[in-house]
């Protein structure tokens, strides 16, 4: 070996020395890197990554062969930086490490039940036969798959109470958009143009935007001041030009409508139809059912009541469960188990066959969430009906528990009149000057947990919604229950750090303003 | 209805619940808290008739592990996997290979389960990933601006031409003969509703797409031409000629893509003149799975037309002490705020899905995907000239990229029946995709991907002998 760095080398950056002025993160000196310990910075693809590197191994380009492209072959760059594996499982591990989620702790969303992913589910989801299987091969060859479909079809028809199960939507919004194309449907066959659904306040944004894509003007139902419908006053609005109502039980303010049936009822005698909102269905799974208690279609948010993974924003699934006046309008593609036990596909050339040609059309290309529908139904199977009775047992105990840990310290506009749901209400009353409730849920973030859902519903002023789920343990709850107290209290007293929360975080806060004002929706070289 | 699921698939009744940690100490202690004495104290606004007091008969109790592994393996087991045959299916969904990283980076527990990043401060992981997939799909549609993804591409396909309705304010959409029929007929589902008018036709059977027959249905009143490219046969209409004929007359050019890969090796739609461009995503890192989740991508051209577009998007911002952060941004368009006045309903993306996406197309970068688009389209030109040899068989297409259509002496449909019994899963029939057109029934959709051998290739052609002879 010839002497160590003969030709002199020095690395060609300059030194870059932290200013030992000024502070860090937690009050310590600044680092060179930007870096603090396990919280690591990663920049974006396009500027570590370039158009010639790849992290697959296919074969080199034979610029002579001949083409079949019709004079369509592409001549231009198009700017996709590509990166080695190491470097790309890096940059997704880094990325990944700036996210909360269940995994690493209580996600008390309200009204999107972050419950425990089982990981059978996922890899059950990954057999074979299951993942890699195409919507259009010969039905011989994908029985099993069918088979999935329909199990899953019989368990949400019995835990529903219901008829039937349109199981292609895509997702809860779009399960709602099915449900109300029925009811249309359904009074478009009989001849009854109806103008109006009805929507309460308190209702998710998909109910009024689905509502009024369906064509339909969209009024309110009034509330009572127990955050319930008002039965009177809905009674009053009711008439032959309503084709129905949306109603989400239990609601979103977490309580449960008592008068559930008494409204289907009269919502049936005026000729329309009750919509029901599934969102919050884990309060109730194995206790009601709400084919039981008049509604006529209900969507059922796979990836809240039944543990599929939410992603970071999806994908969802959206089933439909339909009553017997609304079953023969459901979309295709759907399965039918005929009495030999075999599983079929129906679809636009059978449904004559098996008496569903009143269907009101397609809503995907193929047959829905496949990959979620086996993670549903191991689950399913997992806790059985025991199991899932249990579950809204301990959901909304754990609720109730928090709800009444916290009503000393936070208006809880609804305790007062009796246990809440599967979810507890707070409002931002009393708290200190200028604080809000955006400030105490960025303070939780500091605490280590994911923030309740704020401003949502709209009835309840800086409402904050907190949905522990059954998957927590008492110990977790406890432990959460000191944290929002503590927050809590430093709200009213007027702590004014909550103001510029979060400290802690990979990122204080972010300004939404400047993104909507000057919108920067994908990566451009430096300009 | 009816179906036999056994009292417990388990050989045994299993004692405890594995995901829910309470005990029954816990519960008790909780309660007296709470001053309930019973659960059921807290189900009290449900009204007695309505309660039911066991668990729900004729379904299952709860089950182990094994025992639930064992049932779903069953089923499983019932399938043929593609893996497993000759495979040859396109039509919408094709197989690729899949690198192993991607599924161990989709199954990472702060990515699998994570919610929608409504608080961005901790959610940077999945806003940088969503605004990095939004610059991938902008690059490789030739446009200034993709959302952050929607249900799957039919779906996107109906969002394109309720769009197009916004924009122009006309109520008129024309759909090539050679859209996916399932697309078509989720275009005219939703219509069905809105009160627009669809206009759309039957493919024709020939070496070229009609695109003269396409451009004469243009009108003053159209708010969209709607074009699959590469389209349903296979073939690679000329877009930038229905772009002129749609601008023309102040329409807009919807341009569908239901393989991306093909962006590897053809021009992108967007430099075509292509002003609204949508697809399905699922050729890229998310795979087959029967139909779905896959991952609708959605995209415009001009920058002015943003404020229109349906779903997610996620924009670039600072946060208070100046770094560089993202968020999902200009939701005023969206339904959680603007609820009945929203551009679309959708409220999910498929997340998960364009983490799968994005991960992919990092792995393979500009040059991955050139080689991969060429490896597809060289075996697919060697099967096309193998089949061509076969007596009985022809090839339809002058164009293709990895999928062609064949006319077969025989029905299509029957013939892949039988194959499929065989171990080889021949393509899709048009017999299966217009069941109602006997002219269409000796028509195969044959897809070729890099993951298709030459052997399977062989075996195919020698199976169609067999057949045809």
């Amino acid at each position: 070996m010839s002497a160590p760095n003969k030709s002199g080398w020095k690395p060609t950056a300059p030194e870059k020395i932290a200013s030992a002025n000024g502070t860090g993160k937690h009050g310590g000196p600044p680092t060179t890197t930007g870096n603090y310990a396990l919280m690591l910075e990663e920049k974006l693809i396009f500027e570590i990554g370039t158009t010639d590197t790849t992290g697959v191994d296919l074969p080199e380009i034979n610029s002579d062969a001949a083409n079949r492209l019709g004079g369509m072959a592409r001549d231009k760059e198009f700017g996709l930086a590509g990166l080695s594996e190491p470097e790309t499982v890096r940059h997704y591990t880094r990325l990944s490490r700036q996210n909360y989620a269940i995994d690493l702790g209580l996600f008390p969303l309200g009204s999107c039940t972050m419950k425990h992913n089982p990981r059978l589910n996922e890899k059950v989801a990954r057999m074979p036969g299951f993942a890699d299987v195409h919507p259009l091969q010969p039905v011989d060859t994908v029985r099993g798959a069918l088979e999935v479909i329909n199990e899953l079809a019989v368990w949400l028809i019995k835990l529903t109470g219901m008829k039937g199960v349109a199981m292609s939507p895509k997702a809860g919004a779009h399960g709602e958009l099915c449900g109300i194309l029925c009811i249309r449907a359904a009074l478009e066959a009989r001849g009854d143009a109806r103008e109006v659904i009805l929507v309460p306040e308190s209702a998710h944004g998909t109910n009024p935007a689905t509502a009024a894509f369906a064509g339909y003007r969209v009024e309110d139902i009034p509330a009572t001041a127990e955050g319930r419908v008002d039965l009177e006053a809905l009674k009053k609005r009711l008439g032959p030009d309503v084709a129905g109502v949306m109603i989400t039980n239990p609601n979103t303010c977490g309580l449960f409508e008592p008068d559930m049936k008494a409204i289907s009822d009269a919502v049936h005698d005026a000729g329309g139809f009750v919509y029901c909102d599934g969102a919050n269905f884990n309060a109730i799974v194995g206790k009601v059912r709400p084919g039981d208690l008049g509604v006529d279609a209900m969507h059922i948010n796979l990836h809240k009541t039944f543990s599929t993974p939410h992603g970071g924003g999806g994908p969802g699934s959206g089933p439909v469960v339909l009553s017997e006046a609304l079953c023969p309008y459901g979309p295709l593609p759907f399965t039918a188990r005929t009495k030999d036990g075999v599983v079929h596909l129906v679809e636009e050339e059978n449904a004559d066959a098996f008496d569903h040609k009143e269907a009101f059309g397609r809503m995907t290309a193929f047959h829905g969430q496949m990959g979620m529908f086996t993670r549903a139904l191991t689950y399913m199977l997992s806790h059985g009906a025991d199991g899932l009775k249990q579950v809204a047992e301990d959901a909304v105990l754990n609720a109730n528990y928090i709800l009444r840990a916290m009503e000393d310290v936070l208006h809880a506009p609804y305790a007062a009149s009796g246990p809440c749901m599967h979810e507890a209400l707070f409002g931002d009353a009393g708290f200190g000057e200028g604080l809000s409730t955006l400030d105490l849920a960025k303070g939780m973030i500091d605490e280590g947990y994911h923030p309740m859902t704020m401003y949502f519903p709209l009835v309840v002023h800086g409402a904050m919604l907190v949905e522990p789920t059954e998957t927590e343990s008492k110990a977790a709850l406890d432990q959460f229950i000191t944290a929002f107290r503590s927050v809590a209290l430093r709200a009213k007293a007027g702590d004014d750090t909550l103001a510029t929360a979060p400290h802690y975080a990979p990122r204080s806060r972010l300004d939404e303003t400047l993104a909507a004002r000057k919108p920067l929706l994908g990566f451009t070289a430096a300009e | 209805m009816a179906i036999a699921i056994p009292k417990f698939i388990g050989m045994t009744k299993v004692d405890n619940m594995r995901y829910l940690p309470l005990t029954d100490n816990d519960r008790s202690e909780m309660l007296e808290t709470i001053g309930a004495s019973s659960v059921d104290d807290l189900f009290v606004d449900v009204p007695e008739a309505a309660r039911l007091n066991g668990p729900i008969q004729s379904l299952p109790m709860h089950a182990s592990e094994m025992a639930v592994e064992k049932h779903m393996r069953t089923l499983s087991k019932k399938n043929l996997a593609a893996a497993d045959a000759a495979f040859f299916l396109g039509a919408g969904a094709y197989r690729h290979h899949v690198p192993a990283s991607v599924d161990h980076i989709i199954q990472r527990g702060e990515f699998l389960t994570a919610y929608t990043p409504y608080q961005p401060e901790i959610a940077q992981g999945t806003l940088q990933m969503l605004f990095e997939f939004q610059s991938q799909v902008a690059r490789l549609y030739g446009c200034a601006v993709a959302n952050a993804s929607m249900y799957d591409g039919s779906t996107a396909c109906w969002e394109a031409v309720a769009m197009a309705g916004r924009v122009t304010r006309r109520k008129r959409a024309v759909i090539s003969g050679a859209l996916h029929p399932h697309y078509t007929e989720v275009v005219k589902t939703m219509a069905k509703f809105t009160g627009d008018t669809i206009a759309d036709a039957m493919p024709s059977i020939d070496a070229q797409p009609d695109n003269a027959g396409l451009i004469a249905r243009i009108d003053e009143d159209t708010s969209c031409v709607v074009v699959q490219y590469p389209d349903i046969l296979g073939r690679l209409p000329n877009l930038e000629e229905i772009a002129e004929a749609a601008h023309a007359k102040g329409a807009l050019l919807i341009a569908v893509n239901t393989e991306p890969v093909a962006l590897g090796a053809i021009k992108s739609p967007g430099e075509l003149g292509a002003d609204i461009v949508v697809g399905e995503g699922q050729s890229i890192g998310v795979g087959l799975q029967f139909g779905g989740p896959y991952l609708g991508l959605f995209a415009v051209r001009d920058k002015k037309h943003v404020r229109q577009m349906p779903g997610r998007l996620c924009g670039e911002t600072v946060d208070a002490d100046g770094k560089r952060g993202f968020v999902l941004t200009l939701s005023t368009r969206e339904q959680h705020i603007r609820r009945e006045k929203a551009t679309s309903n959708i409220c999910t993306n498929s997340g998960l899905c364009a983490l799968a996406f994005s991960v992919h197309m990092t792995l393979l970068g500009e040059k991955g995907m050139r080689q991969l688009a060429a490896e597809n389209h060289r075996l697919a030109c060697i099967a096309a000239d193998k089949l061509a040899a076969v007596p009985g068989v022809a090839i339809l297409n002058n164009s293709f990229f990895n999928e062609f259509t064949v006319l077969l002496d025989g029905d299509a449909r029957a013939i892949t029946r039988e194959l499929s019994m065989e171990g080889i899963l021949a393509g899709v029939s048009l017999g299966r995709l217009y069941p109602q057109v006997d002219e269409f029934s000796r028509g195969l959709l044959v897809a070729v991907t890099e993951t298709t051998t030459e052997e399977d290739i062989e075996a195919l052609c020698s199976a169609l002998k067999g057949k045809l002879s």
